[in-house]
């Protein structure tokens, strides 16, 4: 990550700037079409939130379904007790990570079982602060600038790291995507990742029966709440101390003490409860 | 790793690296065998073999041998299009050994032959290619890839070098591992360029090649 602020510092780039410049010098393409490659991204995106908010489905469990139409009609009722913005992420984070639970369509954000953090946070901005799609790719960008940093240093996968991997570097990258959209600096991007990142620090990945349902699907709600709530703490300018590569050192070293149980082999946490096992039995 | 693997793939969920992952590894196996196998004995290791069903693993897997892509929405009935296209598979529970908890092995049979797969998939999509026969590889497939088969002598790397050369292909990664001193061994090279099919013909043609295989990333 100071690798990339630097840069940003250096070329007067925005976050998402850096990571386009980085993307467009890897695949030897024009900036035109890297930009467009992630709109499609976000065009599938889209997709999934609308057969998540409208659709009539459930995952092949039964377990979940519906969860954000429920969201969106509490929503459309004026009744949401969390704000015009956080009730539209909510419900976009819950409907799309209910279209991966039923073997829907999505775009890995970046995996699967965390996909709709971004979705929530994105639209959610776009309908209440009329955001241009321009605006939501470099968000894109400047979430997939943590999550190359995340991958790197760390890892994405909750069997290795628990659900700080997935949905906790989810909910990194949708905080700096936050700010990017609001024109925050580099630097307040990186910050606001951080503080979602220590907000998340060592959840643990407790899949009930193994599936990707509970608790994964309301953690995408909470995770979108969360992630605009790091970003209104780093674009007030609140100081951030612990620089995320830091942050994501912790990350690893507190992922690798957790016990088998607590990484995504649905033995314990929240799928060792007694409700849980009935579930599925 | 790069700005589309961590917004991507595109794909059927639940799991990039239990769904997503298993598609790709099922398409490298596939791949490596040359054919759609019609036997697939699948040991699954650690969190795939105790989450496999919840997350459509198995279907993922078949899903891949059969040849479909990440996003393809059939991935949801693989199994039921699998037996109706003559592939007998069977899951089971296997320990590994020492490797990643994302680790299935792939026992293919095909029509002109056996081959056998470790793979594992470490999260986010992406997958590596640990064994393929007896032969420790390490093959993430992000790159065109070659594989190649020949007897451990003098000079078999440095033919197969000099046509890559002369196609003006370079290679960005190499590995070349043997049975034992003197006996079959196999070299796999990622390279930047795809791989023209004159190309795979004309490696086949050397006199010590025993067999090529040329992937496309996946």
């Amino acid at each position: 990550m100071a690798g990339l602020l630097e840069l940003a510092g250096k070329e007067n780039l925005s976050l998402a700037g850096v990571v386009i410049r980085y993307q467009e010098e890897l695949e030897g393409k024009p900036r035109e079409e890297v930009r467009g490659i992630m709109a499609g991204r976000l065009r599938v995106m889209r997709e999934a939130a609308q057969e998540g908010l409208t659709g009539d489905f459930r995952s092949p469990s039964g377990l979940v379904g519906g969860g954000g139409k429920f969201l969106e009609k509490w929503r459309r009722a004026g009744r949401s007790l969390s704000g015009t913005i956080t009730a539209r992420a909510i419900a976009i984070a819950m409907a799309v990570a209910e279209v991966n639970a039923a073997m829907g369509r999505v775009v890995a954000a970046p995996t699967a079982g965390s996909c709709g953090i971004l979705p929530g946070v994105l639209f959610a901005l776009e309908a209440e602060k009329g955001l241009a799609e321009d605006q939501l790719v470099d968000g894109l960008f400047a979430a997939a600038g943590i999550g190359i940093v995340a991958a790197r240093q760390a890892s994405l996968s909750g069997a290795a790291l628990g659900c700080q991997a997935e949905c906790g570097v989810a909910t990194a990258m949708a905080a700096a995507a936050a700010v990017e959209m609001a024109g925050g600096k580099p630097e307040q991007a990186a910050a606001a990742a951080g503080v979602a990142l220590q907000g998340l620090m060592g959840l643990v990945c407790d899949p009930v029966g193994g599936l990707v349902e509970i608790p994964c699907v309301m953690r995408n709600a909470t995770g979108a709440a969360h992630a605009l709530t790091a970003a209104d703490i780093a674009l007030a300018g609140v100081r951030c101390y612990i620089p995320f590569d830091e942050v994501i050192a912790a990350m690893v070293e507190v992922g690798r003490a957790l016990p088998a149980s607590l990484r995504e082999t649905g033995t314990g946490g929240i799928a060792a409860c007694p409700t849980a096992r009935r579930l599925v039995e | 790793m790069d700005a589309f693997q961590i917004i991507g793939p595109v794909m059927i969920g639940p799991s990039s690296s239990h769904t997503a992952g298993a598609v790709r590894i099922g398409r490298l196996a596939r791949a490596i065998l040359g054919e759609i196998p019609c036997r697939a004995e699948i040991l699954l290791h650690g969190s795939y073999a105790r989450a496999y069903r919840g997350h459509g693993t198995d279907r993922a897997l078949v899903a891949g041998l059969l040849g479909f892509n990440v996003d393809d929405e059939r991935v949801r009935e693989a199994l039921e299009l699998a037996l109706r296209q003559g592939l007998e598979v069977t899951f089971s529970e296997a320990n590994l050994g020492d490797v990643h908890p994302n680790s299935v092995q792939l026992n293919l049979k095909g029509r002109e032959r056996d081959v056998h797969v470790l793979a594992s998939s470490p999260g986010g999509g992406q997958v590596v290619i640990k064994k393929i026969d007896d032969f420790p590889v390490e093959m993430s497939c992000e790159l065109p890839t070659l594989i190649a088969t020949y007897p451990d002598r003098p000079g078999v790397i440095a033919a197969v070098t000099a046509l890559l050369a002369g196609a003006g292909v370079n290679i960005a990664g190499m590995r070349v591992s043997r049975r034992a001193a003197g006996r079959q061994a196999l070299m796999v090279m990622e390279t930047d360029q795809p791989v023209p099919a004159g190309l795979v013909a004309a490696l086949r043609s050397l006199p010590a090649i025993e067999r090529v295989i040329a992937i496309d990333p996946v």
